[in-house]
């Protein structure tokens, strides 16, 4: 067993990308990822981590200088968050569609205007479509064992995408828990060096990359990338497993479902909130209320069927999203009702939208989700789209 | 599970001192425990909080915490509403005064008044109360030991400053146990 720390977030994805042996990080800081960053840099001055830092101009050559790294077959790291993420944008795709295994920490936080250091999922929500492999975790400990897994998965030669592991801004990044330091030997074994055969920029094979590909081509080279995100689902399970195997951790690969069986309504989370949302389910179940939870873990590639088959026998089902999609409603909602639709009974589906800019969303806040959703299961209609502890409405 | 609420000034260790309660209980007590700040833009001399959950078993909540166990106030200037919100009726408030007079009866809780200026001035030759209000606490609720609560320094601290803030605790809790 490793050593047990009590540190932060920020901290534990500093500590799991040591392990991770990267070669090159290139960061801006900003709030609230300036930690991770800064400890790294700490750690490459004290010799603790052999890796050049460089600390870049702007997140576009954060992510420019990563392409850089990953296109000589080195391993590259980087962390961002909120507007760095957006300045970032245009060398996502560029990073995907050319299969660099990059990772990165993204500190889930709002987007401006109003301007906002606080946590919300606008962000990476904003990228979904990036071509970008997007974990979110519950915890440290999850935020440290991810980033040594998202290596192993990205590199994986079947994978070959950059990979996005999430965690919600302040309530994750800044606060301190109890977590375990894997042992380097057993990390170094789990997840050996780099080794990208097939593409790098080699002067004894050269070949070309970020290439130009017209009508004839780009398509082929697109839904190959499709073809190969939605079949590193098989991979992350197995690494999941293989991790599980090693560390004594298991996280359940794609989703994780908690206390569904025979569960009437299901309510769907995403990062820190199924924290809490545990505390509620399990308060409620005391009083023989037939409620679950499931945790996405994943939301590229999409759990499609995973939400599927395990809601399939409940009544009502509810996604709470920290973001919208301005004119319609949360993303991660229009992604499940589209999973849903598959089923031949369809069970109906209420989104909760909160936590946007950090409003807080509290126990009460969710058992007023699971009443809402256990009314609608008895037949008393509820809205579709609920905003959670807002002012302005009603 | 309970939790704590500290109340200081920006520069005044009170998110620290969260921290090396959250260190105490869990890396040394074998319990769980999680510590943050109030979030947001970090400004020296401005009203902050820090949190302090600890459980026996595994904390999974993520939400603010609103009624607390104990309230430890290390500047009394911020006494006011905020000190005063989230209180159950059992919650103890342990403040840092010279003046314990002025808060008997004002409210239906227990406050627990103790000098930590004072001693923090005898013992690190400066104003900074953080360790000495942590020893009242524990000295109050028992729910972290003091040998915990001084590994904790130990480790958590830099070496120049560990020495001194273990003096301050063992007389701060010394003087709350004996009173």
């Amino acid at each position: 067993m490793g050593k047990k720390l009590f540190i932060s977030g920020n901290d534990a994805v500093a500590e799991g990308v040591r392990l991770a042996k990267p070669h090159v990080i290139s960061a801006y800081p900003i709030t609230p990822q300036t930690i991770a960053v800064e400890r790294l840099s700490e750690m490459v001055e004290d010799g603790s981590l052999r890796a050049e830092y460089m600390h870049v101009e702007s997140e576009h050559s954060a992510l420019a200088c990563a392409m850089g790294v990953s296109s000589v077959g080195a391993r590259a790291f980087t962390a961002t968050s909120s507007q760095g993420l957006l300045y970032m944008a245009e060398c996502l795709p560029y990073a995907s569609g050319a299969r660099m295994p990059i990772v990165m920490m993204n500190a889930n936080r709002a987007l401006a205007t109003p301007w906002n250091i606080y946590g919300d999922q606008m962000d990476s929500m904003f990228l979904i479509n990036s071509g970008w492999i997007q974990v979110y975790v519950e915890d440290a400990q999850e935020a440290l064992d991810m980033m040594i897994q998202a290596y192993k998965i990205a590199e994986h030669e079947e994978v070959m995408t950059p990979m996005m592991v999430n965690l919600d801004g302040f309530v994750l990044t800044h606060t301190y828990e109890l977590v375990e330091i894997p042992e380097q030997n057993k990390v170094d074994e789990f997840l050996p060096p780099i080794n990208m055969t097939k593409q790098k920029m080699d002067v004894d094979n050269p070949k070309s990359l970020c290439i130009s590909a017209g009508n004839d081509f780009n398509m082929e080279f697109k839904i190959k990338q499709e073809m190969d995100m939605k079949n590193s689902v098989t991979v992350i399970e197995g690494v999941d497993k293989e991790f599980g195997d090693k560390f004594g951790r298991y996280y359940n690969g794609m989703l994780e479902e908690y206390r569904c069986e025979d569960a009437q309504v299901i309510l769907i989370t995403t990062g820190s909130v199924t924290g809490t949302s545990r505390i509620v389910v399990d308060a409620l179940r005391e009083e023989g209320k037939k409620v679950g939870l499931l945790k996405l873990r994943y939301l590229r590639p999409f759990p499609a069927e995973g939400i599927s088959d395990t809601v399939k026998n409940a009544k009502v089902v509810g996604v709470i999203d920290k973001n919208i999609s301005f004119g319609f409603e949360g993303t991660i909602f229009t992604n499940v009702n589209s999973a849903l639709i598959t089923l031949e009974k369809t069970p109906k589906t209420i989104n909760f939208i909160g936590g946007l800019g950090g409003r807080d969303i509290t126990k009460k806040n969710i058992d007023e989700m699971f009443e809402s959703l256990l009314k609608e299961a008895s037949g008393e209609k509820q809205e579709r789209i609920q905003y959670m502890n807002v002012r302005c409405m009603g | 599970m309970i939790e704590v609420r500290w109340h200081g000034r920006g520069g005044q260790g009170s998110f620290t001192i969260a921290k090396l309660l959250g260190m105490a209980a869990s890396v040394y007590g074998g319990k769980y425990a999680q510590a943050f700040p109030s979030f947001g833009p970090e400004r020296r001399g401005a009203p902050v909080l820090g949190f302090t959950r600890i459980d026996e078993k595994k904390i999974t909540d993520r939400s603010e915490v609103d009624r607390c166990d104990y309230v430890v106030v290390l500047d009394e200037t911020l006494w006011g509403d905020s000190v005063l919100s989230g209180l159950k009726k059992d919650t103890v408030i342990i403040v840092n005064t010279d003046r314990p007079e002025k808060y008997s009866g004002i409210v239906e809780n227990k406050i627990v008044a103790i000098d930590g200026t004072k001693l923090a001035l005898e013992i690190l030759g400066r104003p900074i109360t953080n360790t000495a209000m942590m020893g009242a606490l524990i000295a109050v609720g028992g729910f972290v030991s003091l040998d915990d609560c001084k590994k904790a320094i130990e480790n958590g601290m830099h070496a120049r400053i560990a020495k001194k803030n273990i003096l301050l605790i063992d007389k701060a809790y010394n003087m709350v146990k004996e009173a």
